[in-house]
């Protein structure tokens, strides 16, 4: 049974690809939400429009996604995050942008809008101002509680953002997070755009997912115009994915060893990372890899000689990542931070809907790749290792395996790489209006989601774009209760959630 | 353990030869230090990283220069925690409305004599996300600028030269 067929509708947006899209009634509305707080649905994005809201969910087990819309004739629609606590941050920030309410909701604070912008509501043409109250924390209350505030300058190399904790002595009770300050309104810069200024937008929208960030909005565009990208550009998009995913998981793995203290394992996973980082550069001239996937295809096929630079790099991994495992595994002041430290459990991140190694860490079988089964890698081989843990250090160890079998899978492409075309023409317009296409793409730390509708002229009309962290930062609060203080870093830095990505 | 610490010491280093310091990060620099703060400063700067909204890309190359090629650290480069530790602020992003108190707060707070580095195209003028209702558009919209390190983001060489170019700048004239 598929997934409108539970929900009453009012009738299907033909143009909405690949799957269906379509608008209900306040009934079919609460279904949804009762499907999702059922566990039987798992809310996928949450977005706004002026004068609509949209939920894309979908079904574990059949891998169908669907997009429910309920149109605000009012300017309000009934919250979704009163019942369902995962639509919250979301609920929030179509408040923020768009002014919408949510009739009902239990939690109205602002999000993104720190009352700097000049303007409220920016995505909607609504002048109404807003509470300018300072930003209420949630109490915690008790004896012998003292509350620490940290950021949004924090004291390393990292994005901004601030965490409030309420701690007893050094055991934390509470951790609760404000984002937003990486807010650049990117999603009001989409409007209007070209599809070419709006792809490089899509690469910027957090640095280290460039490569996920740029294979999902032009997933999501070949899926609104009913093209397809060619067998070769789809094999250079994974190379350039995996090879995201091992610099990232390399580097993080290092950070992660570093917050415990452990420097050697951060300079000898830093030296595989730059090896990767130089690869990337001699194959496809960046070293983050922007700009290179464009709708359509590639802008560019790989360079001469970036197979043999990657070979080289899969050797030496090979040669030298086994024995950082060891060490890993074998290092007993290590594994003493790592084990049983900042737990995420099952039961949220099935709720959660959690990707990447936040979920399956914590027993959540779920990856892009495969559920969806995009191409290339319908016709690659791979596994996506599970753990049950739920701990930090069951955060790295599947790290470690996700680096194992990315290699495997670069391996595989540069095999079956060939000559041929690596771009598909975009047609000039639609030649009958607007178009909307979505795509969920699998980035190193889960999967991103990318909804769009262009104009006749191909340009941007509404975009939004859905980072894996949204589903993650939620659950890192969760995590670190009861945890001290000090093993924040590691619990943060295990998870390594974007905040430009969830800012926007 | 013990084998990847010998092979540490056994196979030559990764560091690389010094890249030359850049012409034109220099003159642009050159105009705009003040003499009277150069003679209070040594062979050495400490530099507090602030992301005044980046899109993390720079903040990952900036991660770089820590790395064993690069090796910051010998040139008498470092990374500290808090500004008032700091004669460099380095500042990515478009500066967003959000975060421009935030870094105008993080410049108070930096000792003079003080340089303030403006890393990436998004910190030169709001780069790709110019024009938005939640940026500003470059760092020297909020807070005064030294030197400006263009890319997107800037390769660990090209930051490299243009902190070569600063160090150089002030040690020379000591
Ligand atoms: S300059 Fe480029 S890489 Fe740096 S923050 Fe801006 S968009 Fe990201």
């Amino acid at each position: 049974m598929g997934i409108l067929d539970s929900i009453s509708h009012v009738h299907t947006a033909s143009s909405h690809r690949p799957w269906p899209r379509a608008v209900v009634t306040e009934a079919g509305w609460q279904a949804a939400i009762d499907r999702l707080v059922e566990g039987r649905l798992t809310l996928l994005g949450f977005w706004g429009e002026p004068t609509a809201v949209h939920m894309a969910m979908l079904d574990g087990g059949s891998a169908e996604i669907a997009v429910v819309t309920y149109a605000c004739t009012a300017g309000t629609f009934p919250s979704v995050a009163s019942r369902h606590p995962p639509a919250l941050r979301l609920e929030r920030t179509i408040h923020d942008l768009f002014g919408l309410v949510p009739a009902a909701a239990d939690d109205l604070r602002p999000w993104l809008d720190h009352g700097a912008w000049g303007k409220s509501y920016p995505l909607s043409d609504r002048n109404a101002s807003r509470d300018v109250r300072p930003y209420q924390f949630l109490p915690a209350e008790g004896e012998a509680l003292h509350q620490v505030a940290v950021g949004p300058v924090h004291a390393g190399i990292i994005e901004p953002g601030h965490f409030r904790f309420t701690a007893n002595g050094e055991h934390v009770v509470r951790l609760e997070q404000w984002l937003g300050y990486t807010h650049k309104g990117i999603e009001q810069l989409m409007q209007g755009a070209s599809l070419e200024a709006a792809a490089k937008l899509a690469n910027r929208i957090s640095g280290d997912s460039a490569v996920a960030y740029a294979f999902a909005f032009a997933s999501a565009v070949e899926a609104a115009l009913q093209i397809e990208a060619p067998r070769q550009a789809t094999l250079l998009r994974a190379l350039m994915a995996e090879l995201e995913r091992l610099a990232n998981h390399l580097g993080d793995i290092g950070a992660i060893c570093n917050d415990a203290s452990f420097a050697l394992m951060h300079a000898q996973t830093g030296i595989l990372r730059e090896r990767c980082l130089r690869a990337a550069n001699v194959a496809f001239g960046h070293r983050l890899m922007m700009d290179v996937i464009v709708p359509g295809g590639v802008a560019r096929d790989i360079a001469p000689d970036g197979v043999a630079a990657l070979r080289a790099l899969l050797a030496e991994l090979r040669k030298v990542f086994p024995r950082l495992i060891e060490l890993y595994d074998n290092t007993a002041s290590l594994q003493d931070r790592t084990v049983t430290t900042g737990i995420v459990k099952a039961e949220y991140v099935r709720q959660f809907g959690a990707g990447g190694y936040v979920g399956r860490a914590s027993g959540r079988n779920f990856d892009a790749r495969r559920a969806m089964a995009y191409p290339p890698y319908d016709a690659l081989s791979f596994e996506v290792p599970v753990l049950e843990a739920g701990d930090v250090n069951a955060r790295v160890w599947i790290r470690i395996r996700e680096v194992e079998q990315s290699a495997g899978l670069i391996e595989q492409i540069l095999d079956q790489l060939g000559p041929g075309g690596f771009e598909t023409a975009l047609p000039a317009g639609t030649g009958h209006g607007a178009c909307e296409g979505m795509a969920l793409i699998e980035a190193f730390r889960g999967d991103v989601l990318v909804w769009l509708r262009l104009d006749g002229e191909l340009r941007g009309e509404r975009c939004h774009l859905r980072d894996a962290s949204w589903f993650q930062w939620p659950l890192l609060e969760t995590a670190i209760e009861g945890n001290i203080i000090a093993d924040f870093p590691l619990c943060n830095k295990s998870f390594n959630c974007s905040y430009s990505g969830a800012d926007l | 353990m013990r084998k990847t610490l010998l092979e540490s010491l056994t196979h030559g280093s990764l560091t690389e030869p010094a890249p030359a310091p850049d012409e034109a990060a220099l003159s642009e620099l050159a105009a705009k230090v003040d003499r009277a703060a150069q003679a209070r400063l040594g062979r050495s700067l400490a530099i507090r990283e602030v992301d005044a909204g980046s899109c993390n890309g720079c903040e990952l190359e900036i991660h770089a220069l820590s790395n064993a090629f690069y090796d910051i650290e010998r040139f008498g480069l470092r990374f500290v925690a808090s500004p008032r530790h700091a004669d460099v602020l380095l500042v990515t992003g478009p500066v967003t409305k959000n975060m421009r108190q935030a870094l105008e707060r993080t410049y108070n707070a930096t000792p003079d004599p003080k340089w303030v580095v403006a890393v990436g195209g998004c910190a030169i003028d709001g780069g790709i996300f110019r024009g938005s209702y939640a940026c500003v558009g470059g760092v020297s919209e909020a807070i005064p600028v030294d030197l400006h390190i263009k890319g997107c983001p800037p390769s660990p060489t090209d930051l490299l030269k243009g902190l070569l170019a600063l160090l150089e700048h002030v040690g020379c004239k000591r």
